[in-house]
């Protein structure tokens, strides 16, 4: 019985990565390896001032003297850091008036991965990044938006044209010596997204990066910087995939918003790193630091994430809820197969009176993966009346895979109330003859219970992405029930 | 209809069945009745196609066809309902998702388009009314969280969506309180054509009331060992099932 599950199983999660093609195209890159001499270089080439440089030497100096952390629940290989590229970008003019000018390649990868870059699809609506391996490609609708006087630009831009701004707030929430990634990508960071949202302004589309990894051996380190000013609201939307390769690439990402008085967040990121074969080769080494601090009072900062990709993935999405009746949420799906090992979760730092977080996370394992929630709720002895609710539901395809559940909670304060919940169930065999039973075949079946039970976490992403989303899930664990 | 041969069905290599045969006509209801454990619900998995059991003799011709090449989800689709004597939950998914992705199954395979929601609406609203089941259960997930005897009438409701060329009520009046065994049995006789055909599987005559059989097959230790109309589920009442295993063993 446990052998035809398995089966069953093997079947529906052996689907292909299908954005796993690379793209042809020049190019610059500069030697293997990391030393302050490739930081210099990284900064030269980005013709930065002073200060930036500055920046990277302190963080590549003090990374210098860390350790990779062991406290995961994961398995990771020893990284040679002297044999990842650490700046490589398209080889195209530096300054690009319209799309007719970007390298048709570029644009191609692009539209194949179903970005709305070209001018055609501007109806759609959503505002984009594209970050190539380590450079911002285009950015679409800049105009459109600096009539509201909305800042969307890529890092490498704001650090030349709003200086001021990414002085006063780049590593404001995740500080240079947070930990030992986020060091490593203050020092090497080659570009990302940056965004002002204006007091009282109500971005009026989405806004949306992708990140995609283009050339061989290189790592991936971009620095994402949002600030939502008094009274303004932003949904930031996020993707990310890579081209299928034998070995290993570090992905090692920042981002930080700030949320001041009344203003809101939400911020979605639905992951597709390239995750490896179904043997474990090959795939994203995804380490990500991303945090966001409700500055001001009533602040709402929303985090959502649908994880489906990388071999390794460790990232924490956190709230620093400082202002009074600021609200924090985290809203995440993660899926792993064959041998992708993610250990994801949040924290929630409660330092205002009447702060509240949220807290839904649902696992999804198949194959002989593993995957664990970790989560932190913290609640300072000033955080009067806080509040924190954690939802931590584990679904498990097979029985070789595994689910683990990480919560510490820590409550400095009486008259706060902190729940947490955990479940973890199994896609019985049952649960599919059931299905079959009333004509749904066995792939169908897992999809419509596994929608059913990340739909709380769907149903937070913007409509468009939900579907690709959900599309997502499917595909990932294709074959794994068959 | 349906016509089971010598059919020889194990588990984990225990024989389980041990050569039923059965032949059900269009317009037919036949009775299954036997103690406990003789292997109603194993012939009952083994026409759905659970895999789990499996055929190591006999034949299962279904409308012209050999249903045992046939996956459960196409046998579904060509007619065959089982009417779970233990419902399945499904958490998170929603009665209203999963009878829609069911039914356009079952219209795809008959060629014709997926159904308007509000078609589907109407539809939902019509055959609940048929079983009076309460719209707050049809509102919620699969199953979760049902009474045994919701469970047991949201499988006659989901019989009345997808309107089965053979149904099979495997023990559905178990957990039935009086009022609901009454309500569910009319909306099987309201279901009931000249061209479908109901297999019921029961312990109790009381059932037999309302659903009257055509024919009443005994079934014990893998055998069908009696079947006569439907005196003898009376008889049976009457007198228990040592007359069966007295009447082998003599
Ligand atoms: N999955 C299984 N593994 C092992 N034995 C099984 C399995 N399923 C059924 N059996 C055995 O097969 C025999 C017939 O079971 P079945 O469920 O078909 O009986 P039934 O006639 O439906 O009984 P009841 O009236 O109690 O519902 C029983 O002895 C049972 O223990
Ligand atoms: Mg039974």
């Amino acid at each position: 019985m446990t052998n035809e599950q398995d089966k069953i199983l093997g079947d529906v999660t052996s689907g292909d990565y299908k954005y796993g093609f690379v793209t042809d195209i020049e190019t610059d890159t500069i030697p293997k390896g990391l030393s302050e001499d490739v930081v210099r270089l990284i900064s030269e080439k980005k013709g930065e001032p002073e200060w930036m440089l500055e920046f990277r030497l302190k963080a590549y100096r003090y990374w210098e003297k860390m350790e990779m952390p062991q406290w995961a629940h994961l398995f990771i290989p020893e990284i040679n850091y002297q044999d990842i590229i650490f700046y490589a970008a398209p080889k195209q003019k530096v300054s690009l008036g319209s799309l007719d000018e970007v390298d048709p390649e570029l644009l191609d990868t692009f539209s194949r991965l179903g970005i709305p870059l070209e001018e055609q699809k501007i109806l759609s609506g959503v505002a984009v990044d594209a970050v190539m391996d380590s450079i911002s490609v285009k950015t679409t609708f800049r105009e459109n938006l600096a009539e509201q006087g909305i800042i969307f630009c890529s890092m490498s831009e704001a650090i030349r044209e709003h200086p001021d701004l990414v002085k006063k707030y780049l590593a404001s929430v995740v500080p240079v010596t947070d930990n030992y990634f986020a060091a490593l990508n203050s020092a090497v960071f080659s570009d990302g997204s940056f965004c002002y949202i204006p007091k009282g302004v109500r971005c009026p589309m989405e806004l949306s990066t992708y990140f995609r990894i283009n050339a061989a051996n290189t790592g991936q380190f971009e620095r994402t910087l949002l600030i939502a000013d008094a009274d303004s609201y932003v949904s930031y939307l996020e993707g990310c995939t890579a081209p299928q390769r034998d070995e290993n690439q570090l992905h090692a990402a920042v981002v930080e918003i700030v949320a001041m008085e009344n203003a809101e967040v939400k911020y979605s990121t639905v992951q597709n790193w390239y995750p490896g074969d179904k043997n474990g080769k090959g795939g994203i080494y995804n380490f990500v630091t991303k945090r966001g601090i409700c500055k001001g009072a009533n602040s709402k900062i929303s985090w959502t994430q649908v994880e489906t990709g990388s071999a390794i993935t460790w990232k924490y999405p956190s709230c620093i809820l400082m202002g009074e009746n600021s609200y924090g949420e985290f809203y995440s799906v993660a899926v792993t197969n064959n041998h992708q090992q993610a250990d994801t979760g949040t924290k929630m730092i409660h330092i205002g009176k009447n702060t509240r977080s949220r807290i839904v996370s649902k696992g999804i394992s198949a194959g002989v993966s593993n995957n664990s929630y970790r989560g932190l709720v913290k609640v300072l002895k000033g955080a009067e009346n806080s509040r924190n609710f954690s939802q931590c539901d584990s679904l498990l395809l097979g029985d070789k895979c595994g689910a683990h559940t990480f919560p510490y909670i820590e409550v400095d304060n009486p008259s706060s109330i902190v729940e947490h919940e955990a479940t973890t169930s199994k896609i019985g065999e049952d649960q599919i003859f059931y299905c079959n039973q009333r004509g749904i075949s066995t792939e169908d079946a897992v999809a419509l219970i596994i929608n059913g039970y990340a739909k709380e976490v769907l149903n937070k992403l913007p409509m468009e992405f939900a579907v690709e989303a959900q599309k997502l899930l499917q595909i990932s664990l294709e074959g794994s029930v068959g | 209809m349906l016509k089971v041969k010598d059919l020889h069905a194990s588990i984990n290599g225990k024989e389980i069945l041990k050569g039923i045969n059965l032949e059900v006509k269009a317009g037919e209801i036949h009775a299954i009745m036997g103690p406990n454990g003789s292997g109603k619900s194993t012939l009952s998995a083994v026409l759905a196609g659970k895999e789990i059991f499996e055929v190591t003799h006999g034949e299962i011709e279904f409308n012209g066809k050999n249903l045992l090449e046939l996956s459960p989800e196409e046998r579904s689709r060509e007619g065959i309902f089982l009417s779970f004597q233990y419902p399945i939950e499904i958490p998170g998914v929603s009665m209203v998702n999963f009878m829609k992705t069911a039914l356009n199954e079952h219209r795809k395979h008959k060629g014709l388009d997926p159904v308007t929601a509000s078609d589907f609406l109407k539809l939902m609203r019509e055959r609940k009314e048929l079983v009076e089941i309460d719209s707050a259960l049809t509102n919620r997930a699969v199953n979760e969280g049902f009474s045994g005897g919701e469970k047991k009438k949201n499988e006659i409701f989901q019989m009345a969506m997808l309107e089965p060329k053979l149904a099979i009520l495997d023990e559905t009046d178990s957990g039935l309180d009086i009022d609901a065994l009454r309500i569910v049995a009319n909306g099987v006789n309201k279901l009931k054509r000249s061209d479908n055909a109901t297999i019921v599987i029961t312990h109790y005559q009381r059932l037999l009331d309302y659903i009257v059989p055509d024919f009443v097959h005994i079934l014990y230790n893998g055998q069908i060992v009696k079947t006569g109309g439907k005196e003898l589920a009376l008889e049976l009442e009457e007198k228990g099932y040592d007359w069966i295993k007295n009447g082998e063993q003599n």
